[in-house]
């Protein structure tokens, strides 16, 4: 995987689905259009700052909640480069895992980071490079297993091409 | 191993797993609800045409019944002839009740099996001693091509409870307490075990509170493990196979919790986050515009009794709208033969048909701008059930009946022959 590199917008802890992908939304199934409506309710600054390519960088247990998946999708198709996180509620980091949207788990983070740092992520070898202040954070990888989801560009990319691509 | 380690072993076709270790497992029950429309569309993205088996997945209507708008009734159109061409013979439409009630209801939630839902609360059938957990549409439509899931083995924490509910106290003001007392992430990617006499005293739909609530702490799964009392409600019920799973003896947990909970209050959980819980004299006297009873976690009759216990003879504040949501049809029908619904009328309150309401904000019951909402359902986010400017407590169906009466935040116990 390529590294990614952007600019970061912080985030505290316990962000709620709700938070990030309103309720009243969840009738929207076309992922380009959730992407209209990242954190409106309740940071409606995100969708007129934030641009294609940026990092969010969160406390604990972000995307906690409920299962929608338009949480992750809207982000993804926004295009947010990467979250990066202390930790993620689980059904959160499966839907990004799933949807090649990368995730990154480091404690610690919201402690080297501040908002407005242009960060550098190297998602195979676990390191978190801030250009600003030129420090090298380190995290675990993600297992080789779900790594291999996300070469391939998220679930259903890998599995085209095992079920049916590889299908003779 | 602990109940997660055993099913997860058998799903995979291992003798013995590990906490961390991921597995690549059988899926017995894969259960969508609205949200089977984006299943569907990245199901047909990996260019399979058929679902793997069409007896194992289960779709149920629940969210948006019936449908609010254009957009949700072509949906439900849409997805109505997708299961007649799969063949989808467990199909649930509008007229059943809310998904995770149902799969108890019709026998899918039962003992060692694995069951995936595309709901978070699918944890509730860890009741039945079922791994039952939520994920999103993607990942649900690998399973509808596959039969399969990758999961990563979770570690697990023993709760144990003991102690007699004072009266006016119930499963919902023990979870709660828990919650309040471990944070939202309390269990976060744990498997969780409820044992003690408590748990064993509770009825089904008690439990079903516990294992559905545990969500809110992060469990990934959360059992009761089988009884007679679990047998006695899946073999009424299942058609299908399951074989009761118990923890080993020698079970390695990563954690135990004890908890004693003969002298807990009623507890409510305050804006806007679940584990913000303060026993009921804290917040008493807070004024509620909106009063629900319902949901996943309390639609259930043993809610509905207790509430028509307390508003019998009463009239609900000439200040606050009481929503009443039977769970299910099945409960709402049983409600109607034992008289509660005529109760709850007289009341005044409204009742609404058997779905999610206005838990998640999506259809009916929407709070306005600097309201207040004394609920039974789950969740307490900013704005999940309407205006970012409105407040959600969440607490008992007791609670809520006796704050709809007062008009207010009120302590049940007074009116359940408690303190």
């Amino acid at each position: 995987m390529e590294k990614i590199r952007g600019r970061v917008w912080k985030f505290g802890d316990k962000i709620d689905t709700d938070v990030i992908y309103p309720g009243r939304y969840l009738k929207i199934t076309d992922p380009e259009e959730t992407a209209k409506h990242c954190f409106e309710t309740v940071y409606p600054w995100f969708m007129e700052k934030a641009k294609p390519g940026d990092i969010i960088v969160a406390g604990k247990f972000f995307g906690c909640g409920s299962s929608r998946e338009q949480a992750a999708t809207c982000l993804k198709y926004f295009g947010i480069g990467a979250i990066v996180a202390e930790s993620f509620a689980r059904i959160y980091y499966r839907n990004a895992i799933n949807l090649g949207l990368p995730i990154v788990v480091c404690p610690g983070i919201t402690r080297h980071v501040e908002e407005g740092d242009i960060i550098e992520i190297d998602m195979e070898k676990g390191v978190i490079k801030n250009e600003r202040t030129g420090e090298e954070i380190t995290f675990t990888p993600l297992p080789d297993f779900v790594l291999d989801i996300f070469r391939k560009g998220g679930l259903i990319p890998y599995l085209r091409e095992k079920l049916v691509d590889k299908t003779p | 191993m602990t109940i997660a380690e055993k099913i997860l072993a058998k799903a995979s076709g291992k003798k013995e797993v590990n906490p961390g270790e991921i597995v690549i497992a059988k899926v017995d029950v894969a259960m969508s609800h609205e949200n089977g429309r984006m299943v569907k569309k990245a199901f047909e993205k990996i260019g399979i045409k058929k679902v793997w088996d069409p007896e194992k997945i289960v779709i149920i209507f629940d969210h948006r019944i019936p449908a609010e708008s254009e957009k949700t009734a072509n949906l439900h159109k849409e997805m109505r002839e997708f299961v007649r061409e799969q063949g989808i013979v467990n199909f649930f439409d509008i007229n059943t009740g809310i998904c995770h009630q149902v799969l108890a209801e019709k026998g899918f939630s039962r003992p060692g099996i694995v069951l995936i839902g595309t709901d978070s609360h699918t944890t509730t059938a860890g009741a039945f001693g079922a791994f039952s957990t939520g994920v999103g549409a993607t990942d649900m439509a690998g399973v509808w091509a596959t039969g399969e899931i990758w999961l990563r083995v979770p570690s697990t924490i023993k709760i144990v409870i003991n102690g007699k509910l004072p009266p006016g106290v119930s499963a919902k003001d023990v979870i709660l307490y828990i919650i309040g007392q471990k944070g939202i992430d309390g269990a976060d990617y744990r498997s969780v075990e409820f044992h003690g006499e408590t748990v064993r005293e509770m009825s089904i739909a008690s439990r079903m509170v516990l294992s559905n609530l545990s969500m809110e702490m992060g469990a990934k799964v959360a059992f009761v493990p089988p009884d007679e009392k679990t047998l006695e409600y899946v073999k009424a019920r299942t058609r299908y196979p399951y074989e009761v799973v118990l923890p080993d003896e020698d079970a390695e947990y990563e954690d135990v919790w004890e908890f004693d909970v003969s002298n807990l209050s009623p507890q409510i959980a305050c804006p806007h986050t679940v584990d913000n819980v303060k026993p009921v004299e804290e917040v008493e006297g807070i004024e509620v515009h909106q009063a629900v009873i319902g949901s996943c976690t309390n639609g259930r009759l043993e809610d509905l009794r207790v509430a028509a216990e307390i508003l019998k003879g009463r009239k609900v504040h000439k200040n606050t709208r009481l929503l009443v949501i039977p769970a299910s049809w099945e409960i709402y029908k049983q409600a109607m033969k034992e008289g509660i619904l005529e109760i709850l009328i007289d009341a005044g309150a409204v009742i609404l048909n058997p779905g999610c309401g206005p838990c998640v904000g999506a259809h009916e019951g929407i709070l306005g701008k600097g309201e207040v909402a004394i609920s039974s359902t789950n969740r307490n986010f900013r704005g999940r059930m309407g205006s970012p400017e409105s407040l959600i407590y969440l607490g008992s169906p007791a609670t809520v009946a006796a704050s709809a009466v007062e008009g207010k935040i009120t302590d049940p116990r007074k009116y359940l022959g408690g303190k």
